[in-house]
C-alpha cells in the first residue's frame, strides 16, 4: 500500500473521520492514522451521545456556527450512514430567578445563533413534554437530539473507506517533520513512514502534541474527565427528553444531568475534573458516589440493580482549570507552516459540528490541492441503522427462514444475532478487537456486561476464525483477554 | 408474511430453561401425567450451569454420592430421554406474554407457542463489576467468577495467572482452587461481609487445603491498568461498609475475579407481568409454585438462589407436578392463602404463601450467622413448626417441613430465628 497520500487526517476520532468521509467526495488520495486499533475509541466513544441545538454559544463563534450548521446537516447524514437519531428535544430548567435570566439569555443567543424552534414554555408545557419535570419555566429547543456517538463515528468512517479513503489502525504519530518544498512527512511509533501535501491536525487530545511535533506551540490541552453511569434499559421511556439545569457561570461542561441513549439506557454524569493523564479513564470512588446521588435526585426511580456499568471521557480543553470555562475551537490553515490544517480544542459540541467542521477543512484543504467531486462517490453505506432484535416480528421470521444465523441469539441481554456479530468481527476497517464487536453489535453491553455472549463470541472466533486464545484482544496490544490454553494440549470437544 | 401468520403452535407444559431446575420440573410433570410436555433451551446441551462444574460434591443428598456437575446432570438428561420429552436446544425464548405466548427464537425459525402451562426455569446470572460500582479503570483480565469458569472448563482457556478474587461465593471459592489446579497463584480471596458468604466445606477445601488466604471486611477500592490488568487496590472496610481510607493497600495481579452475587434472570417473567419479591429477586410463589400469574410457574435459581443442586432438583420437581396438574384440571390445585412472613432474623422465606390444604416444604435463609438458635413458624401466638439448628448461617438454605395437619386454621404465619 502506497504511503504517499495528498492528504493524511491525523485521529480517526468522529471529526477526523467527517473529514476523511468529506474527502472521500473528491479525487483525492487520502488516509487517517489512528493510534488505537479501531476509530472512535477515545473521546468520541466516551460522551453523553447528545446532538446540540446551539443556543449556548457565543454568536459568532466557531462553536455557534459549525454547532447549528452541524446539527441541520445530521438528518440526511444520519439516513445515509445508517446512524439512528432521536430528535427529542430537550428542556433547559430554570429552578430560581437566576436562571430566569439565564434562559432568556440563551433564548436570544440561540435566536442570533439561528437555533430553530426555540422557544420559552411554561409548567404546563413542560409537563406535557416530560412529566415530573421540575422548574417553572424552561427553554425548549426541539432540535436538541441523541444519537450514538460511535455508531457516527464508524459509519463516516466505513463510508470514508469505501469511498477510497485509507485507514492505518494502530499508528501511533511521533513526527512531523516538513519536506523540502511542499508538504509533510509523518512518521508512527511502529516505524512507519507516511507523506502528504496537506496535513489535518484531528487528534483530539493530543492536538498540542501533534502541534508541537511540526513547531506549533502556543497550545496547551487540560484534560478534564468526565465520568458516567449507565442505567439499566428497564428505565427505558422514563425520560421523553434531555432535561438540563440552566448552565451556571465558568463551570466546565453543562452540569451532571440524565441522558437517555437512542439504544435505550439513560447516562448519569458527566462530572468534570482535571487531570495530567489524558488517558486515564478510571471512574473513582468520590465521584461515582456523587453521581449516584444526583442521578437518585433527579430520578427517584433508580435503583441499585439498575447500574450496569460505568465510563469516562476526557474533554480536550484549552482552559486550565483555574480559567475554567471554554475557548472556541481552533480550525486553522497555519500560515507558518503550509499544508498544516489545525483543530484544536474540539470539545463539545465537537460531535454535532462534525459534519460542519469536515466541510470548513475541506475548504481549506482546497486551498493547497485541487480538489475536483469524485463521480463515483456514494454516500450511502449499506445496512440498517437497526439492530435486528428492533425489527417486527414478521420481518425477523423472513429473515431468520433465510439466513439461520439470525435465528441464534449471542447476547441475550441486548438478544444480538450470531448474524450480527459474523457482521460486526467482519467489519470492513477490519477493526478486530472485541470492543470493536462491542461498538458495532452492541453485544455485551446489557446487564449481564458479557457474562453471557462473551464465551459465545469467543467460541464462534475461535470455530470460525480459527483465533487462539492470544490473539483476544480487549482493545488494544496491551489488552489480552487470556494467556493461553489450560492445557497445552487441550482439544475442546464437543 | 403479516404477524398475525407468524407459526403458533399449542403445547401443554412448556418449560423454559434445561438446567438442573428445567429438567426435573419436565421430568415431573411428564411422570406426573402429562403426556405433551417441551423443553426449551438456549444452549446447544442440556444441563445449564452444571456442565462447567466439572468440580464434585453434587448429589450428595439425592444419590447419596458425590458426583461432578455433568455426572448430576446426566441422571436427570438420561431420564429426560427415557421418558421421551422434548427438548428444543440452541433455542432462546424472546418473550412471554400473560397469557402464556412464548416466542422463541432458533436456527432457521421464528415462531410462537402457546402453552397451557409455563414453567419459568432460567436460573441466575452473575453480580458485574457495573453492579456493585468498583471504582478505577475498565483493563482485561476483569472476570465474573462464572465466566471464568466457563472459559478454563469449557473452552480450555487461561483467563490469567496471577489471580485475585473478590466476594467469597462459592463459585469464587470453587474457582481459587481450580486456577491454583492449574497453575495458577491465587494471591487472596476478599469479602466485604464480617462472614463468607460461600458454604464452609467450599472454605475449608477450596482455600485453607491450599493456603489461600480469606480477608473479611474488605473490599476492592480500585481496578489498575489501562491494558491488562495489573493490580487492585484493597482496603478495610467499617460497619457501613465504606473503605476506611489508611487501611489501602496494592496488590499487583493480572486477573480478578468476582464472585460477588448471583442474580435470579426473570427479564421474561417480568415481560409477563409476574409479580417479584424483592429479596429473592424472584417470583412471588404459592405451595404449588404457581406465580401471581395463572398458570405459569417458577423453581430453581429463577426463584431463589440456592445453595445446592439437589434441592433445585426437588422444588422443580414439585413444580413440574403442580403444572401437570393445572393443565389437566384447568384450574390451581388450591385457593386458600395463607400468607407467610419472615420475620426476625430471616431474611426471606419461600413460598410467600400456603393453601394449607397439603403439607410442604418451607425455604428460607436468616440474615446473619448464630450458633445454636431455633427457626420458629407461628400463627399468631400458636406454634406450626420448629426447627433447631446448631448452626445458621445466610449462605446455607434452610428447609422446613410443615404438616398440613398444623396449617389448619392458621390465617398468616410468621418465621423467626429465636
Amino acid at each position: 500500500m502506497s504511503q504517499d497520500y495528498d492528504v493524511l487526517v491525523v485521529g480517526g476520532g468522529v471529526v477526523g473521520c467527517a473529514i476523511a468521509r468529506e474527502l472521500s467526495r473528491f479525487k483525492v488520495s487520502a488516509a487517517v492514522l489512528e493510534k488505537e486499533m479501531d476509530v472512535g475509541l477515545g473521546t468520541s466513544c466516551r460522551n453523553s451521545g447528545v446532538l446540540h441545538a446551539g443556543f449556548n454559544y457565543a454568536p459568532g463563534s466557531l462553536r455557534a456556527i459549525l454547532d447549528v450548521k452541524g446539527n441541520s446537516m445530521m438528518d440526511d447524514l444520519c439516513r445515509d450512514l445508517k446512524v439512528k437519531i432521536k430528535r427529542i428535544g430537550k428542556l433547559t430548567v430554570a429552578l430560581d430567578e437566576e436562571d430566569e435570566g439565564t434562559l432568556q439569555r440563551l433564548l436570544e443567543q440561540g435566536r442570533a445563533n439561528g437555533v430553530p424552534g426555540l422557544e420559552i414554555i411554561g409548567k404546563e408545557r413542560m409537563q406535557a413534554i416530560q412529566p415530573g419535570v421540575e422548574g417553572f419555566m424552561a427553554l425548549y429547543s426541539p432540535t436538541s437530539s441523541i444519537i450514538s456517538p460511535y455508531a457516527l463515528t464508524i459509519g463516516l468512517a466505513e463510508n470514508a473507506l469505501a469511498n477510497g479513503v485509507n485507514f492505518h489502525l494502530g499508528q501511533q504519530v511521533v513526527s512531523v517533520t516538513p519536506l523540502a518544498g511542499k508538504g509533510w512527512e509523518v512518521g508512527t511509533k511502529s516505524g512507519e513512514r507516511f507523506t502528504c501535501a496537506v496535513l489535518v491536525n484531528a487528534s483530539g487530545l493530543f492536538a498540542a502534541d501533534v502541534c508541537r511535533m511540526a513547531g506549533i506551540t502556543e497550545y496547551s490541552i487540560y484534560p478534564c474527565r468526565g465520568e458516567y453511569y449507565v442505567l439499566d434499559k428497564r428505565l427505558d421511556g422514563t425520560l421523553r427528553a434531555l432535561i438540563y439545569p440552566a448552565p451556571k457561570k465558568n463551570a466546565p461542561g453543562l452540569g451532571i444531568h440524565l441522558t437517555p441513549t437512542v439504544d435505550g439506557n439513560i447516562l448519569i454524569g458527566p462530572s468534570a475534573e482535571y487531570l495530567n493523564d489524558p488517558e486515564d479513564h478510571s471512574c473513582t470512588y468520590d465521584v461515582m458516589a456523587e453521581l449516584r446521588r444526583e442521578g437518585k435526585e433527579l430520578l427517584g426511580e433508580i435503583r441499585m440493580t439498575d447500574y450496569i456499568r460505568n465510563f469516562a471521557g476526557i474533554r480536550p480543553k484549552q482552559t486550565p482549570p483555574e480559567v475554567g470555562g471554554n475557548k472556541d475551537f481552533v480550525i486553522e490553515d497555519r500560515k507558518d507552516a503550509k499544508g498544516f490544517v489545525n483543530l484544536v480544542g474540539i470539545e463539545s459540541p465537537g460531535l454535532t459540528s462534525a459534519p460542519a467542521i469536515a466541510e470548513m477543512v475541506r475548504g481549506m484543504v482546497e486551498k493547497h490541492i485541487p480538489l475536483l467531486p469524485d463521480p463515483a462517490f456514494n454516500p450511502v453505506r449499506p445496512g440498517s441503522p437497526f439492530f435486528f432484535s428492533e425489527l417486527p416480528a414478521d420481518e425477523r421470521a423472513a429473515m431468520i427462514a433465510e439466513n439461520p444465523n439470525y435465528g441464534e441469539i449471542i447476547c441475550r441481554c441486548e438478544k444480538i444475532t450470531k448474524q450480527e456479530i459474523l457482521d460486526a468481527i467482519n467489519n470492513p476497517l477490519g477493526a478486530r478487537t472485541l470492543v470493536s464487536i462491542k461498538y458495532r453489535a452492541r453485544a455485551s453491553m446489557g446487564r449481564c456486561q458479557g457474562g453471557f455472549c462473551v464465551p459465545r463470541i469467543t467460541r464462534i472466533l475461535r470455530d470460525e476464525f480459527g483465533w487462539n486464545p492470544e490473539d483476544f484482544l480487549k482493545r488494544g496490544g496491551s489488552s489480552p483477554m487470556f494467556v493461553g490454553n489450560v492445557r497445552p494440549k487441550g482439544g475442546v470437544s464437543r | 408474511m403479516n404477524v398475525k401468520t407468524l407459526e403458533t403452535t399449542k403445547r401443554d407444559v412448556v418449560v423454559i430453561g434445561g438446567g438442573p431446575a428445567g429438567l426435573a420440573a419436565a421430568i415431573a410433570a411428564k411422570e406426573a401425567g402429562c403426556g405433551d410436555v417441551l423443553l426449551i433451551e438456549r444452549d446447544r446441551i442440556l444441563g445449564g450451569i452444571l456442565n462447567q462444574c466439572i468440580h464434585d460434591g453434587f448429589g450428595l443428598h439425592t444419590f447419596k454420592e458425590a458426583l461432578s456437575g455433568p455426572e448430576y446432570a446426566a441422571r436427570y438428561i438420561d431420564r429426560f430421554h427415557e421418558l421421551g420429552i422434548e427438548a428444543m436446544e440452541e433455542t432462546i425464548v424472546l418473550s412471554l406474554t400473560s397469557d402464556r405466548v412464548v416466542e422463541v427464537s432458533t436456527r432457521g425459525t421464528l415462531r410462537r407457542i402457546r402453552a397451557g402451562a409455563v414453567i419459568l426455569a432460567m436460573g441466575c446470572r452473575e453480580r458485574t463489576r457495573g453492579a456493585i460500582s468498583i471504582p478505577g479503570n475498565r483493563p482485561s483480565g476483569v472476570y465474573t467468577a462464572g465466566a471464568a469458569q466457563n472459559f478454563m472448563n469449557l473452552e480450555n482457556i487461561m483467563v490469567g495467572r496471577k489471580v485475585c478474587i473478590l466476594g467469597s461465593g462459592d463459585i469464587g471459592l470453587i474457582m481459587a482452587r481450580r486456577m491454583t489446579l492449574e497453575g495458577a497463584s491465587v494471591e487472596a480471596v476478599f469479602e466485604i461481609l464480617p462472614y463468607s458468604s460461600g458454604l464452609p466445606r467450599n472454605i475449608q477445601q477450596c482455600l485453607n487445603d491450599y493456603d489461600i488466604p480469606l480477608f473479611l471486611n474488605t473490599t476492592v477500592t480500585e481496578i489498575v491498568g489501562k491494558g491488562r490488568l495489573e493490580g487492585i487496590r484493597v482496603a478495610s472496610v467499617g460497619e457501613d461498609r465504606a473503605p476506611i481510607p489508611d487501611t489501602e493497600r496494592f496488590i499487583a495481579c493480572d486477573t480478578l475475579l468476582l464472585s460477588v452475587g448471583l442474580i435470579p434472570e426473570n427479564e421474561l417473567s417480568r415481560d409477563a407481568g409476574v409479580a417479584m419479591d424483592p429479596v429473592t429477586g424472584g417470583a412471588v410463589v404459592n405451595d404449588s409454585f404457581m406465580t401471581s400469574v395463572d398458570g405459569i410457574f417458577a423453581c430453581g435459581n429463577v426463584l431463589h438462589v440456592h445453595d445446592l443442586v439437589d434441592w433445585v432438583s426437588v422444588e422443580a420437581a414439585e413444580a413440574g407436578k403442580f403444572a401437570a396438574g393445572y393443565v389437566r384440571s384447568g384450574r390451581e390445585a388450591s385457593s386458600c392463602r395463607i400468607p407467610v412472613r419472615p420475620g426476625s432474623g430471616v431474611r426471606y422465606t419461600l413460598p410467600q404463601s400456603v393453601s394449607g390444604e397439603r403439607d410442604c416444604i418451607l425455604s428460607l435463609r436468616v440474615a446473619a450467622p448464630w450458633r445454636n438458635r431455633c427457626i420458629v413458624v407461628k400463627s399468631g401466638e400458636r406454634e406450626v413448626a420448629r426447627k433447631k439448628e446448631m448452626r445458621l448461617h445466610p449462605a446455607e438454605m434452610i428447609r422446613i417441613p410443615l404438616k398440613k395437619e398444623a396449617l389448619s386454621g392458621c390465617s398468616s404465619l410468621e418465621v423467626t430465628v429465636e
